[in-house]
């Protein structure tokens, strides 16, 4: 092991020159002179700025937008590689939505003792107003966006499931306009599958999810917290890119049984809403009361087949952090597989024994939140001092059953380009999966995030991290 | 298309338009002082007064200076009519209705705010103000040029040209009832210097000094440049030709969803009387009547218009 | 028994609303011990916009103010025959697994209050036998009273202000059930009184299950289970869940509401 590097780099493997997916780009990058990629970098930073590509930053009083750096070193993953991905996502994608629909329903999988029902009983993510709630087509989580993070050659592991309302996916095709925009004559010399369908199937497979209601070709709206939401641009994108409305709640009533937008010329039905309101906030009537984002009573027009609402509410009992390490399970009853795609191996902290390892190797550990995201909450051992492990440890053993804790993986790096030139960075990848009565669809690309600093393993863009186009090559 | 939508297409053109409004006035300021500063402060202060400001104005300063007056109406984020607010409140609106627009439309003004927030990033020095003000006309040209090229001719460009033009007749107004006493006939000295100076500012914080000049070969007259203010339909500033598009718009909306509202009702009124108004009988009437009874029109149209097409719940 | 009950409630503002929603929890539901011979719930000042069944099987409506207006009235009104089960429901039925029932809720959030309630009673060896002695207990520790302030009062705040209604003893007693370690709901729907036709509000009770015996009754402000003068209508996890009349309003203003309640034998 000595001499071999500690981290798999995807461009050059173990280091005999390029692998052969990035052979090409490697033979193009060889002809260019750095100084002028790095100029063709920052113009693409003024591009995005104009374009308003931008997230929302809170904090420090005043709220600024920034923009999420973009690196223009392309990931590249080759076809065989991508249909392992692809099948495993497919059959992930089923399995969760199997499972949502067990979970509200008779939880065969709890009778069955696959997975506790404590699991379910305290998670504050599983909402008694869907049980026995059937949403058209049977679908819960429309939009799926599976972290995928790489470990080796061959090795894959899913990091999360990200089944509520995935961000992203405006990243994935601003990214690809951009490097289309500034290197036309790369797509001449390498085969990469599109990704700009994107809108048309997302608006495709949630009108395939028409409500009961709906007796025409379905409105489709997208619902926004606003333009102070992170996302808002994203929210806007894909509202434009479908062609539909991006509508906030105090846009929407109940108007004849139906949600309706405000229009000029009065109200009108909408019939499948792609909601990017969190659960919570989405109704003030049947949810959080205090909420201002939401629509009072949409979750009643919901239930009685007037409206379909993507994801479905309730859809966080399948993404949550403990559920996670009994996916493999949960894939294994409802498709009657092997899951294709690996889980990083988890310690629940509820369980004594874990807890008592997890304690006993903080150092060499990450250790999550159950309901954090966006990377906060959690210790990296290796990169955290002593001080934060002691910290962290009270905390762990304050409230266990808060914690999930997982090995440190050695993330592959992909290069970013730096004032020296190529450099490897740690990378992770969230495709993004659409389901529908029709089936599975998932869009040969994703998101690449990539720590920008040198070591770090949080790709995070709440926490200094960027994004790269992400390239599937052709056959 | 959604209320929403409506009343921020509405107000995105609007604060355009302010921008734009405000940068002409601070130029006809700058003129005037840099010409004769004895008259400064008077023009500065009327200026305020055009915007309904001086009260705002005084809270914050001593007294009425150039420097501080064009630093109030340029950046101050304190007050909502300054440039730097008008452009903030425009793109907060075009953010909002990012799905309305067209690319271009939406760079257009984002790139209008990106400049300006480096521009007036700190207080304008004197001598690079006039280079400042002529971006900001620019920008704001460029948006009103996006939008004609390349939106497409719907109810959205409808409610789009309707602010526009409501901002406009709303500026030009305001200026009239702010100087109406020196196109008074009764103080009227025909070739008096002095007010050779403020009829100008009248025209060049409406920008209509050049057209004004072509129609009229050169001559100021009280009378005539009101006439022209108010009335000349070639003009594209005065309130008639504002009015007359706003009806225009409101009557291609009407057409399109097949119903009239009492919005239409409203304006038609108020095009009426600029049909029927000769400069002789508004004089009669008395300017500052008329000009204050056309701005109370002016806004029972625009709240109409809002309710008619449901901006708000 | 054949029970007719005519029930109204009307809601007045000192202002116009411009827009509210309620979710309306009256209908009772048929069950063989239940017969609901006819049923009407009707609205003046509102529409109907959609009805559905919940997760505890309740029938929701949900219903919009008309635009404006000042007053709206909730009026139902039918017949229901009931058999006396001595309280006993049954068997669990519905999706909803019945852990949940163990689930604690803002109202019946388990504090010192009910864990010292619980600790200050003896508890009979038989599940069924324990409840009973713990709705007697509860109504010993919060006398029935109705000069209460609040409507929506915890269980803990209700044992601290040591009386309540039927709706705080309710409460008391699903909490400190669970506290037990028995599922166990909340229920609205009307009494019978022998004494009167005329009430000022309708009833709510709690329902525990008893492994083997299913779902069990107890009035506990009437220290008695349910009987062929009990007409149960919703069920939840506390009286939010099973609210006859819950809702939101747009626009300020107060609010003041008027039952008009009639229970009598046919």
């Amino acid at each position: 092991m000595a001499n071999t590097p500690r981290f798999y780099d995807e461009m050059f493997g173990t280091g005999d020159g390029p692998r052969a997916p990035y052979r090409d780009y490697d033979a193009w990058f060889s002809g260019e002179e750095v100084n002028n990629l790095r100029r063709k970098s920052m113009q693409a930073e003024a591009l995005f700025r104009l374009t308003g590509i931008t997230f929302n930053v809170y904090g420090m009083g005043e709220e600024t937008e920034r923009l999420i750096p973009f690196d223009i070193v392309p990931r590249i993953i080759t076809a065989k590689e991508w249909s392992t991905l692809e099948r495993g996502i497919d059959q992930r994608v089923r399995a969760i939505n199997s499972f949502l629909h067990d979970i509200y329903h008779r939880q065969e999988i709890i009778r069955a003792g696959r997975v506790p029902a404590e699991m379910i009983a305290r998670n504050d993510a599983f909402l008694p107003q869907m049980i026995g709630v059937a949403p058209p087509g049977n679908i819960y989580t429309h939009i799926v966006g599976t972290d995928l993070v790489r470990t080796g050659e061959n090795d894959f592991y899913v990091l999360e499931d990200n089944a509520r309302t995935p961000s992203g996916v405006s990243y994935m095709l601003e990214n690809r306009e951009t490097m289309l925009h500034m290197f036309p004559e790369l797509f001449s010399q390498v085969k990469v599958r599109r990704v700009s369908q994107y809108p048309r199937s997302l608006r495709r497979s949630l009108a395939a999810c028409q409500p009961p209601a709906c007796s025409d070709y379905p409105t489709v709206a997208v619902l926004t917290p606003g333009i102070h939401n992170s996302a808002y641009y994203e929210h806007a994108f894909l509202a434009d890119q479908m062609g539909v409305e991006l509508v906030e709640g105090a846009d929407l009533r109940v108007v004849d049984g139906r949600v309706a937008m405000r229009t000029t010329r009065g109200y009108t039905p909408i019939d499948v809403l792609y909601r990017r309101v969190d659960d919570d906030f989405l109704d003030p009537m049947n949810f959080n009361a205090d909420s201002m984002l939401g629509v009072p009573g949409i979750l009643d027009v919901y239930r009685a087949g007037g409206i379909t609402i993507a994801n479905a509410p309730g859809t966080g009992i399948a993404d949550d952090k403990a559920i996670y390490s009994y996916m493999p399970e949960i894939v294994e009853f409802y498709t009657g597989e092997k899951a294709i795609l690996k889980n990083v191996p988890t310690y629940r902290c509820s369980e004594p024994e874990a807890l008592k390892y997890v304690l006993d190797n903080l150092a060499e550990l990450v250790v999550k939140e159950v309901h954090g995201s966006g990377g906060y909450g959690m210790l990296v051992g290796p990169a955290a001092s002593k001080k934060e492990i002691a910290g962290f440890r009270a905390k762990l053993m304050a409230k266990p059953g808060n914690y999930i804790a997982q090995p440190t993986l050695s993330l592959s790096t992909v290069p970013i380009l730096t004032k020296a030139g190529l450099a490897p960075r740690h990378v992770d990848l969230r495709p993004f999966a659409l389901a529908s009565p029709k089936g599975v669809e998932i869009i040969p690309g994703g998101l690449t995030r990539v720590a920008l600093k040198k070591g770090s393993l949080v790709v995070n863009s709440s926490q200094g991290g960027g994004t790269k186009d992400t390239w599937v090559l052709e056959d | 298309m959604l209320g929403k939508t409506a009343g921020g297409v509405f107000w995105l053109m609007r604060y355009m338009e302010r921008t734009e409004n405000m940068a002409r006035m601070i130029d006809a300021g700058l003129r005037i002082s840099l010409t004769r500063s004895s008259a400064a402060e008077s023009e500065w202060t009327s200026i305020l007064n055009a915007n309904g400001l001086l009260a705002a104005y005084l809270d914050k300063h001593q007294e009425v200076e150039g420097a501080k007056v064009i630093n109030f109406l340029l950046r101050d984020r304190a007050n909502p009519s300054s440039v730097m607010s008008a452009v903030e409140a425009a793109r907060t609106n075009a953010r909002l209705v990012r799905t309305a627009l067209t690319r271009e439309v939406w760079e257009a003004v984002n790139e209008c705010w990106m400049e300006l927030c480096a521009l007036l990033d700190r207080p304008a020095k004197a001598q690079d103000l006039p280079a400042i003000l002529q971006i900001i006309r620019q920008r704001s040209a460029y948006v009103r040029g996006s939008l004609a090229g390349t939106m497409v001719r719907n109810d959205v460009y409808d409610f789009a040209r309707i602010g526009t033009f409501f901002e406009r007749a709303d500026n030009a107004a305001r200026v009239l009832d702010v100087k109406y006493y020196i196109l008074l006939p009764s103080i009227m000295h025909v070739g008096s210097a002095s007010d050779n100076v403020q009829w100008e500012t009248i025209l060049r914080a409406t920008s209509s000094a050049r057209a004004y000049q072509t129609l009229h070969e050169g001559e100021y007259d009280p009378r005539m440049i009101a006439q022209f203010l108010i009335l000349d339909k070639r003009l594209p500033r005065s309130l008639a030709f504002c009015y007359r598009k706003i009806s225009d718009n409101l009557d291609y909306v009407a057409k399109d969803y097949g119903d009239r509202r009492p919005c239409h009702g409203l304006v038609e009124q108020i095009c009426h009387r600029f049909e029927t108004m000769t400069i002789d009988k508004i004089f009669e009437y008395g300017l500052h009547e008329f000009v204050t009874e056309f701005l109370a029109d002016s806004q029972a149209l625009g709240r109409q218009i809002e309710q008619d097409y449901r901006f708000y719940e | 028994m054949q029970l007719k009950i005519s029930h109204t409630t009307s809601y007045h503002y000192d202002a116009p609303v411009p827009y509210a929603l309620q979710q309306l929890r009256l209908r009772p539901k048929s069950r063989p011990d239940q017969i609901v011979r006819s049923w009407e719930v009707k609205i003046d000042g509102g529409q109907r916009q959609v009805s559905f069944e919940d997760e505890h099987a309740n029938t929701v409506e949900l219903i919009s103010f008309d635009p404006g207006v000042s007053e709206i009235t909730v009026h139902c009104a039918g017949e229901v025959h009931v058999t006396d089960t001595a309280g006993v429901i049954g068997k669990h039925t519905g999706f909803v697994p019945l852990w949940l029932f163990e689930r604690s809720t803002s109202l019946t959030a388990i504090g010192p209050q009910v864990r010292s309630l619980v600790a200050g009673f003896d508890k009979p060896a038989e599940p069924l036998d324990q409840l009973h002695a713990l709705s007697a207990h509860v109504l010993e520790m919060v006398p029935y009273s109705t000069d209460q302030t609040s409507s929506e009062l915890s269980a803990e705040q209700v044992l601290s202000a040591r009386h309540g209604v039927c709706q705080d003893h309710a409460h008391v007693f699903i909490a400190a059930a669970r506290w037990l370690g028995f599922p166990a709901r909340y229920v609205s729907g009307y009494l019978m009184m022998n004494d009167r036709v005329d009430q000022d509000a309708s009833h709510a009770w709690a329902e525990a299950y008893v492994a083997g015996l299913g779902w069990v009754g107890f009035d506990i402000s009437n220290a008695m289970s349910p009987d062929a003068r009990y007409v149960r209508v919703a069920t939840g996890l506390d009286y939010l869940g099973a609210a006859p009349i819950s809702g939101m309003r747009y626009g300020k203003g107060a609010e003041n509401m008027l039952v008009k309640l009639q229970v009598e034998q046919q």
